[in-house]
């Protein structure tokens, strides 16, 4: 009886890679004279075949903005976007494509992006993630690297963030936050410990929507060390960088 | 006399089908015209439907490993591993995530002077992180014999990162070149050079260091 099970499994697992095997591809119909094929995913690669007006295409795959598809004799070429709103779909209509555009930037849920920058005169490097509850207002997590002459810090910063003009391809905002600051001064410095302070701060910035789920963003930021010592630390920060949203 | 009346009875029946079958028509011909009037007996309920990602598999994410050679400066060269993930915004530029990691041998003067050592153990070894754009420069194809054709590209790439090295963070710019080859639709080949340049203090005066790292590696795309 047991070796009659492993033959089984065996068989299961085949049976289970056919189905899987017969994936049913989106197709299109070519409704232009011809639609051409390129051998590669750009603009450069050579045209190797032209399908006629009628044929049936099978789309295989996405890469940007080109198709990989297969006509019913078994060609597979890239053919681009443009080309591909030319066609129709099975039923007779005409294909489209779905992409994010300025309308999804107004309605973005998540954000997650790459900020650079000056902190004091220190470089600053920042990644962050934000989640919209609704369209003006947001949540943001964020966290910084300084690289400092004398030291250098480590910023978690939990920021709310108003966005008054959501549906502006450029638009401003305004934050306030608080956090934490862990400062290491650098070991050529003597006498001088690790430090973890709250950090507080108020912002103002731009956010401009770029192309498909890309946005471009600037930020000044002023903060407030709150320290040990009786005076707090002010200071001057601005960040530029890119995100994307989803 | 007979075959009269024989006739004027098929005339009789002919005229009556005849105006049975004109009535018909005429009652057909109402029932159109009423119609007309109205909305259509079959409205087409046909949405158009816009193709979503979900219906065709969008592969422009890229992710995999590397190993090579990082040359730190004043610390020798050595074997260098990382991970990368990338994502092809459109057919001419991406964006990278990379994090890589070497060791570091002993500097020339640790060497001749015998015993004094300028960093302890876990402070020689080098971490990197970065993002950067690349630009696809000069895409194309490879020939191999006359009967296989591979899809590359030649890239540049520039970004910003932060290296880990010798208990210090140090901000670093990274740029470089590198050449994609597509195996097949989703496995890629890479070569790939870069300059990682930060500023360092490590040996006395502030100076700006070069390291230079060359790197074989391989992805898929997903």
């Amino acid at each position: 009886m047991r070796f009659l099970i492993i033959p089984g499994v065996l068989l299961l697992c085949c049976r289970v890679g056919l189905v899987l095997a017969e994936v049913s591809y989106f197709s299109v119909r070519v409704a232009e004279p011809y639609i051409e094929l390129h051998t590669g995913p750009g603009r450069g690669y050579p045209v190797f075949y032209v399908a006629d007006r009628g044929e049936l295409l099978d789309v295989l795959m996405r890469r940007t903005d080109w198709f990989r598809v297969r006509t019913a004799g078994g060609k597979e070429g890239w053919v681009k976007r443009e080309a591909m709103e030319l066609t129709l779909t099975p039923e007779g209509e005409p294909t489209q494509f779905a992409d994010a555009d300025l309308g999804d930037f107004s309605r973005r849920r998540w954000e997650a992006g790459v900020l650079g920058g000056d902190f004091e005169g220190a470089d600053v490097l920042s990644v962050y993630a934000g989640y919209a509850m609704t369209p003006i207002f947001s949540a943001e997590l964020s966290m910084s690297q300084v690289f400092g002459d004398y030291s250098d810090a480590l910023i978690a910063s939990v920021d709310l963030v108003a966005q008054p003009f959501p549906e502006w391809r450029v638009s401003p905002f305004f934050s306030l936050g608080s956090g934490i600051i862990y400062t290491d001064p650098n070991v050529t410095l003597v006498d001088e410990n690790d430090r973890t302070e709250p950090i507080g701060n108020v912002g103002v910035g731009l956010r401009c929507y770029l192309t498909r789920r890309f946005l471009l963003r600037a930020e000044y930021r002023n903060y407030v060390i709150f320290q040990d010592k009786d005076d707090n630390q002010e200071i001057d920060g601005w960040k530029a960088g890119f995100a994307f949203f989803f | 006399m007979e075959s009269r009346f024989r006739i004027f009875l098929l005339r009789t029946a002919c005229v009556a089908v005849a105006a049975i079958l004109s009535q018909g028509c005429s009652l057909l011909q109402t029932s159109d015209t009423e119609y007309t009037d109205q909305e259509p007996v079959i409205t087409p309920d046909l949405e158009r439907r816009t193709i979503t990602e979900a219906d065709i598999d969008s592969e422009d994410f890229e992710a995999g490993i590397f190993v090579g050679v990082m040359s730190v400066e004043d610390f020798g060269s050595n074997v260098v591993y990382g991970a990368r993930a990338a994502y092809h915004i459109s057919e001419d530029f991406f964006t990278e995530a990379a994090i890589g990691r070497t060791d570091t041998d002993e500097t020339s003067y640790e060497t001749l002077s015998g015993g004094a050592q300028i960093l302890s153990g876990s402070d020689r070894q080098l971490t990197y992180y970065n993002i950067s754009l690349g630009y696809n420069l000069l895409p194309g194809e490879a020939f191999i014999g006359g009967s296989h054709a591979f899809n590359s590209a030649l890239y540049i790439i520039a970004g910003v990162g932060n290296t880990e090295f010798a208990n210090d963070s140090h901000f670093t710019v990274n740029v470089g070149a590198g050449y994609r080859f597509l195996l097949n639709d989703w496995i890629a080949l890479h070569l790939d050079f870069r300059d990682h340049i930060f500023d360092s203090d490590l040996l006395g005066s502030d100076k700006t260091t070069h390291n230079l790292e060359g790197t074989g590696g391989v992805t898929v795309f997903f």
